[in-house]
């Protein structure tokens, strides 16, 4: 039953089954575990992101494509909904529209930009995804009719999903379960869905073309795989899965602009997360995901509460002053990369 | 020699030149169904040039390919190793992080077009992987299957490569130095496999060889290519006997020594 559900990829090391089951916990639990607006937006963004980081590694990890337009696919969803709702207000029909018009945005262009340029050296067709991810990020912010420019759209989402919704009269484990918490169950369980979905593909007979491919691309073609073929299509399904990762982050905060889906700011976190993580193994993604954005969220509050018990010494209070908290992030990257070279995964499942 | 078979295999013309250099040369051959042709000369002859051209490695610069009397000259490699032609390599071509069985099921999986299943499990399909062990048992490699390919020995490596070869169950089957840098105990399992396929009567073998015993054991037919061109065809105790041969081949250094490279 577990072995179909992860389609027979177990996280073979016991710390690693550990971690899974407790951040699975963690998220699936957040909302009693952890109440508070803040911990519960913490939450839904882990959870978004693992879809998001894992739909990268399918590309990066897997199948060896080096894309900069992932945030641009990411946005392409999350603007689809966002557009639709910013017409019709609160409606499920927007959403279905949305959700469909973006994933198809999405994977048409991913599928036309591995037509024309995957045939070609990694180095060229990374550099045209992040011409292509910079051209879409002018334009969804000229395009203000459309998208509402820098500004971005807020909209209104059905009410079920809002804090005006109460799902039962009285409180759940001390709980009001409003539409709130009903926004993140949707976020959750589409996220976990869309990750063992991905789980499944990677393990398929597809999967391990991709496998192939990033091992030896040349042999690959000898033993009749069309590379061509399969890494575009590949990318296409990297691009739909970032789409409806953005979809989902859409729902969530009610609000779609340049900076929250596009900036290639996110971009650069998708790749720390994947390496952190571990790439080629989709349980790195979810394991980098979770670590990035804790200490993206929490470092902060962390190195304040910090410098200010450790006030009275020399230097110290200044070095985990909160304003140093970007300094610490990138010595965490560069330990993790130094110490652990094929991601944290990598190095349980030695 | 006129046969009544129509040939598998021929090249006509068969030219690609690398700026002013001419790899090969305006090679015309056929090869026939149940027929094993070694294909010698000295090192940089095109022999490999000639087989990357003929599997689709390369593209031609003049000439062209036909399979069974189609043409395929425009096809990319993938096309051709549908259509049968199969090729192992000189310099070992696996997929190194894979599992060794995984690299001959990946092959297996090719041939029987399930590189397009995206939500079954690959693991599942067990006909796939009990057709890979099969091949692995043919090359002897059945006890290392779960080993990850990079860490297998070289003369392993190159077992392995036979039996991804095999499990593409091709037509043509192209060989080239199937035995380069193998220890002498090894050899004959490679040599018997050979034999084996040779003996099937259905394949269309062609084999790049250095080491004359071998090719001398083996070989139906020898082509001799020369500066990419072809300079002899024929059985091989009248080819090894020809004045040009001895000059641009065997009088480099023959008696089995393996100079690759």
């Amino acid at each position: 039953m577990i072995g179909t559900l992860l389609s027979g990829d177990l996280p073979r090391s016991k710390v690693l089954s550990v971690v899974m089951v407790a951040i699975l916990l963690g998220l699936a639990l957040a909302p009693f575990l952890f109440p508070g607006t803040r911990a519960l937006n913490t939450a839904a963004t882990i959870c978004v992101f693992i879809v998001l980081v894992a739909s990268y590694d399918l590309l990066l990890g897997y199948t060896g494509i080096v894309s900069f337009a992932h945030t641009m696919f990411y946005g392409i969803g999350a603007y689809g909904v966002a557009i639709m709702l910013d017409r019709m207000p609160g409606s499920w029909a927007a959403i279905g529209l949305g959700v469909a018009a973006g994933l198809a945005v999405a994977v048409a262009l991913a599928l036309v930009i591995g037509l024309f340029s995957l045939r070609v050296q990694a180095i060229f067709f990374a550099m045209v995804t992040l011409a292509v991810a910079s051209a879409f990020m002018i334009l969804a912010s000229q395009l203000s009719g459309l998208t509402g420019g820098e500004d971005g759209l807020t909209y209104r989402v059905p009410r079920v999903l809002t804090p005006a919704f109460k799902l039962f009269q009285d409180k759940l484990f001390g709980v009001r379960v409003d539409g709130r918490i009903v926004d993140y169950y949707l976020v959750f369980f589409a996220a976990l869905a869309l990750f063992l979905l991905m789980l499944r593909i990677v393990n398929s007979p597809f999967g391990r073309v991709l496998q192939a491919i990033r091992e030896n691309p040349f042999r690959a073609e000898a033993l009749g795989y069309r590379t061509v073929v399969y890494r575009t299509v590949a990318n296409g399904l990297g691009a739909g899965m970032a789409a409806l990762a953005g979809v989902l982050m859409a729902l969530w905060q009610k609000y779609t602009g340049p900076d929250t889906t596009l900036s290639l700011g996110i971009m650069i976190d998708i790749l720390l997360m994947v390496v952190i993580g571990g790439m080629g193994t989709l349980y790195g993604a979810a394991v980098g995901a979770v670590i990035f954005i804790l200490a993206k969220n929490y470092l902060q509050g962390l190195m304040g509460a910090a410098s200010e018990a450790l006030a009275g010494l020399p230097l110290i209070p200044h070095l985990v002053h909160p304003d140093r908290w970007l300094l610490w992030l990138g010595i965490l990257f560069i330990l993790s990369v130094y110490f652990f070279p094929t991601g944290i995964v990598g190095r349980l499942r030695k | 020699m006129t046969t009544p078979e129509p040939p598998v295999l021929e090249t006509r013309d068969l030219t690609i030149r690398f700026g002013g250099h001419v790899a090969v040369d305006h090679v015309s051959c056929a090869f026939q169904r149940g027929t094993l042709t070694a294909i010698v000369g000295p090192n940089g002859a095109g022999k490999t040039t000639y087989f990357n051209l003929i599997s689709g490695q390369l593209p031609a610069s003049a000439g062209s390919v036909t399979l069974y009397g189609e043409e395929i000259t425009r096809l990319g490699a993938p096309q051709r190793t549908k259509r049968g032609i199969g090729r192992a390599f000189q310099l070992t071509n696996l997929f190194p992080n894979l599992s060794v069985r995984e690299n001959v099921r990946l092959a297996v999986q090719s041939r029987q077009n399930a590189g397009f299943d995206l939500f079954s499990m690959a693991a599942r399909h067990e006909e796939l992987i009990e057709m890979a062990d099969h091949y692995l048992a043919r090359t002897d490699l059945l006890d290392r299957a779960d080993a990850v390919a990079a860490e297998l020995p070289h003369g392993d490596q190159r077992k392995l490569e036979v039996a991804v070869l095999l499990a593409l169950e091709t037509d043509v089957l192209m060989f080239d130095e199937p035995t380069a840098g193998m220890s002498v105990d090894e050899v004959p399992v490679i040599l018997d496999l050979i034999q084996h396929i040779k003996a099937d009567e259905t394949k269309t073998v062609l084999l790049v060889e250095h080491k004359m015993d071998v090719v001398r054991s083996l070989a139906d037919r020898i082509i001799v290519l020369h500066n990419g061109a072809l300079v002899a065809d024929g059985v091989p105790a009248e080819v090894m006997a020809l004045d040009v041969v001895r000059d641009a081949y065997l009088g480099t250094g023959s008696g089995g020594g393996d100079d690759d490279a």
